[in-house]
């Protein structure tokens, strides 16, 4: 019997590559594991699971499933989870919209974007950011069957160990009565040729100091380092770039071996989404700036000449 | 439009004064005790949904605040009436004492009382930073949820049009009401929120403050108290926090003095580029 069930999440027919960091999670725990993907679509995509060392990779493929519902979604992935002791998904905007619901059908304990897992005395203790990364706490819970989400920051991407598991189908359980009263409409994201932000090995992320020149200042830096493009909430709200690049506490949690920080002063919502990461590049005029306090490398001056020098000097 | 926003007041981690851990414990001497910033976007979406756009004074339906906490965040609902909430609800108890599993179940006995037609919650409590009590309380209504919505439309004030923020772009979802809806940051934008009332109106950016008058006249709006165990017959927590500790520290950068020297420390010291 596998003591944890991961949840996979589907993107256009693919697994995305989130979900090999709920995989990590599965792996720390050293139990065996199973891993579900759920979705219209989850059985050609159960292939690309196959070789992570699950003992089961289960698919719940229907075409009810095409568009995430969480009231769609909820009924089955709970319906698995009463066999195991632990269900994990990543903390993606999918992950911390399912992983409570299903806590609640399962009367489950459910902890939220743990940073790490340790085991004592046979407990599983969670580790996790609390007030926005100012301090951690370490949790348990009570419940026979746990659910959490880890963030995909903390817990890096499963690396494939060979095998093959074993690809079984499951049914596939009713909706939820709710879900009579929601439809989904539609789905708009940028198409961007970038990589994502919670991939990025490299993320250049501006502030409101950029205003209108934001893509045109910082779009060379990025091609140059095959960067993602980050932005601070000033930046989004003021429409000089689309929300969904907006890294901090509320936004995308990174951690890219380099960010570079442009016109961005680092406020405490700010820092909570980056100071993971392994190099922090920040360019600011305000030599007072709190950005200054989490960088490995401050350059006090003006943005608008020091990132064009630096595109000029990285050719 | 009857709407019920649940309301938590939160130490503000963006005060100077930031938190501490003295023994293992979690210490918020010395910080500013605030309405959580979701919570006060999602009174303004609620008052922003009950209004004739144009006629701010003139409510269209009734919007409830209730915090489940101590007597000190009876201040925090009062805040909340100020500018335009109808009444209040302070279910009594101790934020140490209870997980978001307990405020789920206290507010689920409270909606099954007043019937609103929606319950408006922030995304997420910026203390523990959760992000849980709306869906499971969509959970235990039955009802539909709609999480981290940027945008509301209210249609015919029997179904919404709910944009909601995920990873790379906005779902659009219409939920039939009574529903969850739990506000994200943009909600609070000029156009994010449009009534039945006033579809195209255009609103300032952010929450509204409350008039000096309107600060006095909150005093004498109705905020009931009630005991924990008047709303759930089991207060037990699920999650227990064992301990807290500091993050870990960074170690000191440098300040580089140009260009040069800062593409030379990223190619040859961090090799990164
Ligand atoms: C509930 C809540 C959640 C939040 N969540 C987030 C979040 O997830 N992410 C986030 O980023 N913020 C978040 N915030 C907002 C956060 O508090 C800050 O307001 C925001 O991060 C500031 O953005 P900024 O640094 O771009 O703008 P500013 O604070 O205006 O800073 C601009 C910086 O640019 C510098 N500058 C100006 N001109 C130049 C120039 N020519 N060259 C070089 N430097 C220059 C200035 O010195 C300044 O430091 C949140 C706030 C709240 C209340
Ligand atoms: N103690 C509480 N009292 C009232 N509402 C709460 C309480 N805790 C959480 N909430 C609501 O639930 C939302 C999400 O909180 P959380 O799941 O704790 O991050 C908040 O934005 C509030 O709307």
């Amino acid at each position: 019997m596998s003591h944890t069930l991961v949840i996979a999440e589907l993107h256009e027919g693919k697994v995305r590559k989130s979900t090999l960091s709920a995989v990590s999670f599965a792996r720390q725990v050293s139990q065996p594991f199973d891993v579900l993907v759920i979705g219209a679509g989850a059985a050609a995509a159960a292939a690309e699971l196959t070789g992570f060392g699950a003992g089961k990779v289960l698919v719940a493929d229907d075409a009810s499933l095409a568009n995430y519902i969480c009231e769609r979604f909820a009924p089955t992935v709970a319906a698995l989870g009463k066999g195991y002791k632990v269900v994990v998904a990543t903390a993606s905007s999918f992950g911390k919209d399912l992983a409570p619901r299903v806590a609640a059908k399962l009367g489950a304990g459910y902890v939220a974007d743990i940073s790490g897992v340790t085991a004592e005395g046979g407990k599983l203790v969670y580790r996790r950011p609390v007030f926005a990364g100012n301090a951690y706490g370490s949790c348990t819970l009570a419940t026979a069957i746990q659910v959490v989400t880890v963030r995909q920051s903390e817990f890096g991407a499963a690396e494939a160990s060979g095998g093959a598991s074993a690809v079984e189908s499951v049914p596939v359980q009713p909706a939820d009565a709710a879900a009579a009263r929601v439809e989904f409409i539609s789905l708009e994201g940028a198409k961007s040729e970038r990589p994502d932000l919670g991939e990025a090995r490299v993320i250049v992320s501006g502030g409101r100091a950029l205003k209108e020149q934001f893509a045109q200042v910082l779009d060379p830096l990025a091609n140059l380092l095959g960067a993602a493009v980050g932005a601070s909430r000033a930046a989004c709200d003021a429409g000089y770039a689309p929300a969904e690049l907006q890294v901090g506490q509320t936004g995308r949690i990174v951690a890219p071996t380099l960010y570079v920080a442009v016109g961005i002063s680092g406020a405490i919502q700010h820092l909570a989404g980056m100071k993971g990461s392994k190099t922090i590049v920040a360019i600011n005029k305000d030599a007072e700036a709190p950005i200054f306090q989490v960088a490995d490398y401050g350059l006090v001056a003006d943005l608008f000449a020091a990132v064009p020098a630096m595109v000029s000097s990285l050719k | 439009m009857k709407i019920l926003v649940p309301l938590k007041r939160v130490a503000d981690p963006d005060n100077a004064n930031k938190v501490k851990v003295t023994a293992g414990k979690l210490d918020t001497t010395g910080m500013q005790w605030k309405p959580n910033p979701f919570d006060e976007y999602a009174v303004e979406t609620a008052l922003r949904l009950t209004e004739n756009g144009a006629n701010t004074k003139a409510r269209l339906g009734e919007v409830i605040v209730v915090t489940v906490g101590p007597k000190e965040a009876e201040q925090q609902l009062r805040g909340a009436l100020a500018t335009g909430a109808d009444r209040a609800i302070r279910v009594d108890a101790n934020d140490e004492d209870i997980d978001g599993d307990v405020v789920a179940r206290a507010l689920k006995s409270i909606i099954e009382k007043e019937q609103p037609d929606l319950v408006l919650l922030g995304k997420q409590a910026v203390d523990g930073d959760s992000n849980q009590v709306a869906q499971l309380l969509a959970e235990y209504l039955g009802w539909p949820q709609a999480t981290f919505a940027g945008s509301i439309k209210s249609e015919d004030d029997k179904a919404l049009l709910v944009g909601r923020e995920v990873d790379g772009g906005t779902l659009t979802l219409r939920v039939t009401l009574p529903a969850i809806v739990s506000v994200d940051l943009r909600i609070v934008a000029p156009t994010s929120v449009s009534s039945k009332a006033s579809p195209a109106h255009t609103y300032a950016d952010g929450v509204r403050f409350a008039a000096l008058m309107a600060i006095m006249a909150a005093k004498k709006k109705p905020l009931v108290e009630m005991k924990l165990a008047d709303v759930v017959s089991d207060a037990a927590s699920k999650i227990a926090y064992g301990g807290y500790e500091l993050p870990p520290a960074r170690k000191a950068g440098i300040k580089v003095k140009d260009v040069a020297e800062l593409v030379d420390k990223l190619r040859n010291e961090a090799r990164v580029v």
